[in-house]
């Protein structure tokens, strides 16, 4: 281990001294850390005082903290360019060969790579942090106590760990300098959005959603390290010479992957269909217990809280607190045609955002996306039960009839987006990223056209000319 | 030891190698002559474990590439086609990075890097940047990088290339030298005259396949035919009636020479200057007409690339 850890330090340690030896990354680095710090001292200053002026003095509290956020943040990304050139930088320079030459074991390269990607902006930002927080000190402004101080180092360290492990992953696995530097904007502006949203919690003074956004970050970026070593591999980071967009090789290995060995729809259906229903055996089972789990949690929620916080609630508070409920879970037009064609369309929607949130989260938001939905029907049978209605009743009036389809069909998207994201971080010897990405995306449409269309159309259909009238002779 | 059967490399619908087999035993240097793009790098990276055969299999050292990567690459000193040296670390910071990641210890590491320094007269360089070096010199200590851990393998893609001749004289002993110590290696060149000095088995390689392979003398054989034998006189000689051994045939006739093809030269050869004697012949000289390894090269390319051409007009 401690042989491992050395090899680790031996390719950063190199790397690392050789930045320092090379103005070009040195100097404006120094200078954009040290001149930063400065700009937003004075701009932090000029906004207290206007702030203090018009007694806003809660924003004003919170602007420092703010800042440090800020100015953490922007010397990761000046610096996520040595994390961006690390592979791909190498071997436009000819230089990766004989290391990968060497009898280094892949994770050692990539977490050499990874320690020296993450340490140069760390440095950075601390470095950064350090100096505003001198120039904060020697002025009347409010200074953040230790707590907020841990909790925003420990968010640039999450921030950096985050963008490094994103960017280490696109500089093993594109052709050139210029194509990472490119893909780069997708790290920097998932987390300046990232960022905004942390921001708005930091002046609403939610430190324990603060902590969440940090675990969350933390998580998302062990996710990128794994999906990084999984699909590292000499082969390709020597192999391929040039970006090229071969559309050829992507529609070929993506209607080889979805059409499979089938002759027929039948085929289809008997061989394809089935082999990724049974892959899905695990993701389905993980995604029913999650539905009951979020289910009651939400439904317990509920039933405990909202007498506690609606305690004097008149009858007319709750009643409308139930047409509200009515109206979230799209009950409210019980017993009124809605078109099947807008719920079929309504809920492919949901399904695709399902897959397109959780692709680019290894699974994650997708989960979460399903889980809001599996949350909200919970916390609405809870309410109802609160106003004198039976949930049972109500599930079994309102929810079952299309239900019976409509369910299995989010979960098996649900299902097979975290299929999605666990093949994605896991290792694939012999196939490129490109090639994984465009077999799962395959298996996904296999599912989504063979099954989930197919569930939607019939509980559409259901939703739309069964379920009003039972829910509304019910409700009578 | 280097053994491959039918080692083969697919990339996407492309064969850059096809059923290479091949085998070099501890104390042999093979020469992997081709033209660029025809599978020496493919199949140099496959040796060392960089790339994996898509069908077929290698044994370097005695460890299979596909399995035991690792070790395999422990085993080899690879000199790359790209120098791939760090510019702006000085030379002994470069060899003493590369013994770390070898696993030398900080005796081990200063020894080799001084000797090996040394050795190709960059001594005093070492202590430089290497992006001052000359080309020449970078090729040098690209190939003291591939011999810094002592490799029972080396791998040497154009060891020789861009360095001036004394340069490449200390390259070239320095290989034999590592030949004599039962050293394995195997060396990409275009220079053909340092492949027929060096080169105990000589494969020739186009469009991934190995058209080829064996001793000089024996692709001359293959190639050229049977070796030609040249008798040369001090003066104008008529040799109407001479006779010539079994196996001996008279090819040429000039003024002061007469040229034989000799199938067993072995016998032929002193019956025919007994013969010569015999005859009161003023002879000079008797030998063998040179044939170089250029020679065999362009007749087995102008060969393959005229049956390919043959094979588009068909």
């Amino acid at each position: 281990m401690r042989d491992d850890l050395r090899i680790i330090w031996l390719i950063a340690g190199r790397e690392l001294r050789d930045q320092f030896r090379d103005w070009r990354i040195l100097s404006p680095l120094l200078v954009l850390t040290l001149a930063f710090p400065v700009l937003m001292n004075e701009v932090a200053h000029q906004a207290v005082a206007f702030f203090a002026k018009y007694g806003a003095n809660l924003i004003a509290s919170r602007l420092v903290p703010f800042s440090v956020l800020i100015i953490g943040f922007f010397p990761i990304t000046i610096s996520l360019v040595v994390a961006l050139e690390s592979f791909v930088g190498e071997k436009e320079r000819g230089t990766i060969e004989p290391l990968l030459s060497a009898p280094l074991k892949n994770w050692q390269l990539y977490f050499g790579k990874l320690l020296v990607g993450a340490l140069t902006p760390l440095v950075a930002s601390f470095l950064s942090i350090g100096l505003y927080m001198i120039m904060v000190s020697h002025q009347h402004l409010q200074m953040p106590s230790l707590y907020t101080m841990f909790l925003l180092m420990t968010l640039t360290v999450a921030h950096a760990t985050l963008m490094v492990s994103a960017a280490i992953v696109i500089s093993a696995q594109s052709t050139s300098v210029r194509a990472a530097n490119l893909l780069a904007s997708f790290i920097v502006i998932p987390v300046a959005v990232l960022m905004q949203g942390e921001s708005v919690l930091m002046f609403w003074g939610t430190d324990q959603v603060l902590w969440l956004a940090v675990a969350a970050v933390i998580i998302m970026a062990g996710l990128l390290v794994r999906l990084g070593i999984s699909h590292f591999e000499r082969e390709y980071l020597l192999g391929r010479e040039f970006d090229s967009l071969n559309w050829r090789w992507i529609l070929r290995t993506f209607w080889g992957s979805f059409r499979g060995e089938a002759k027929s729809l039948f085929d289809w259906y008997r061989l394809e269909v089935r082999k990724v229903m049974r892959r899905l055996a695990v993701p389905v089972l993980i995604i029913l217990t999650l539905a009951v789990i979020g289910y009651f949690a939400s439904y317990d929620w509920a039933m405990a809280n909202i007498p506690r916080l609606l305690p004097n609630a008149s009858t007319q508070d709750m009643k409308e607190l139930v047409n509200g409920a009515l109206d979230s879970a799209g009950l409210a037009q019980a017993g009124r045609h809605l078109s099947a064609l807008l719920i079929f369309g309504n809920n492919v929607r949901a399904t695709f955002v399902i897959l397109l949130v959780g692709i680019v989260s290894f699974s994650v938001l997708g989960v979460m996306a399903y889980l809001v939905n599996v949350g909200l029907v919970g916390g609405v049978l809870g309410i109802f039960k609160l106003s004198g209605y039976s949930p049972a009743v109500l599930f079994a009036a309102g929810l079952l009839p299309h239900g019976i389809f409509e369910i299995p069909a989010l979960m098996l998207s649900s299902a097979i987006v975290l299929y999605i994201g666990a093949a994605l971080v896991t290792p694939q010897t012999g196939k490129s990223m490109g090639q994984v990405v465009l077999e799962l995306l395959a298996d996904w449409a296999k599912i989504f056209l063979g099954v989930v269309i197919p569930l939607l159309a019939i509980a559409a259909v259901i939703e739309s000319y069964v379920t009003p009238s039972i829910l509304s002779a019910v409700m009578k | 030891m280097i053994e491959t059967q039918d080692l083969s490399k697919q990339f996407n619908d492309f064969w850059a190698v096809e059923g290479v087999t091949l085998s070099v035993k501890p104390g042999q240097i093979l020469a992997l002559l081709g033209q660029n793009g025809a599978g020496k790098t493919t199949t140099v990276r496959m040796l060392t474990a960089l790339l994996s055969p898509t069908r077929g299999w290698a044994r370097v050292a005695g460890y299979d590439v596909s399995r035991r990567g690792d070790e395999v690459r422990a085993s080899v000193g690879v000199l790359t086609e790209q120098h791939g040296l760090y510019m702006r670390m000085t030379g002994v910071e470069y060899l003493d990075f590369f013994g770390k990641v070898y696993h030398l210890n900080a005796d081990g590491r200063r020894s080799r890097s001084d000797y090996l320094l040394d050795y190709f007269g960059m001594a005093q360089a070492g202590a430089r940047r290497i992006g001052e070096y000359s080309k020449g010199m970078r090729q040098k200590l690209a190939l003291a990088r591939a011999l810094m851990h002592e490799p029972p393998v080396l791998l040497l893609d154009e060891p020789t290339s861009a360095m001036d001749p004394e340069s490449a004289r200390l390259v070239r002993d320095e290989i034999a030298r590592l030949k004599s110590s039962r050293r394995t290696i195997v060396i990409c060149t275009h220079n053909l005259a340092e492949a027929e000095v060096l080169a105990d088995i000589i494969a020739i390689i186009y469009k991934g396949r190995i058209l080829m392979t064996g001793t000089l003398e024996e692709l001359k054989q293959n190639v050229l035919g049977t070796p030609e034998y040249e008798a040369k006189f001090s003066r104008p000689w008529l040799a109407d009636s001479m006779k010539t051994p079994d196996g001996m045939t008279l090819i040429g006739r000039g003024e002061s020479s007469i040229r034989f093809r000799v199938e067993n030269p072995r016998e032929a050869n002193p019956l025919m200057v007994r013969e010569l004697a015999a005859m009161d012949a003023p002879l000079v000289a008797f030998q063998e007409v040179p044939r170089s390894l250029e020679q065999v090269y362009l007749k087995v390319m102008a060969d393959v690339q005229g049956s390919s051409a043959e094979m588009i007009h068909a």
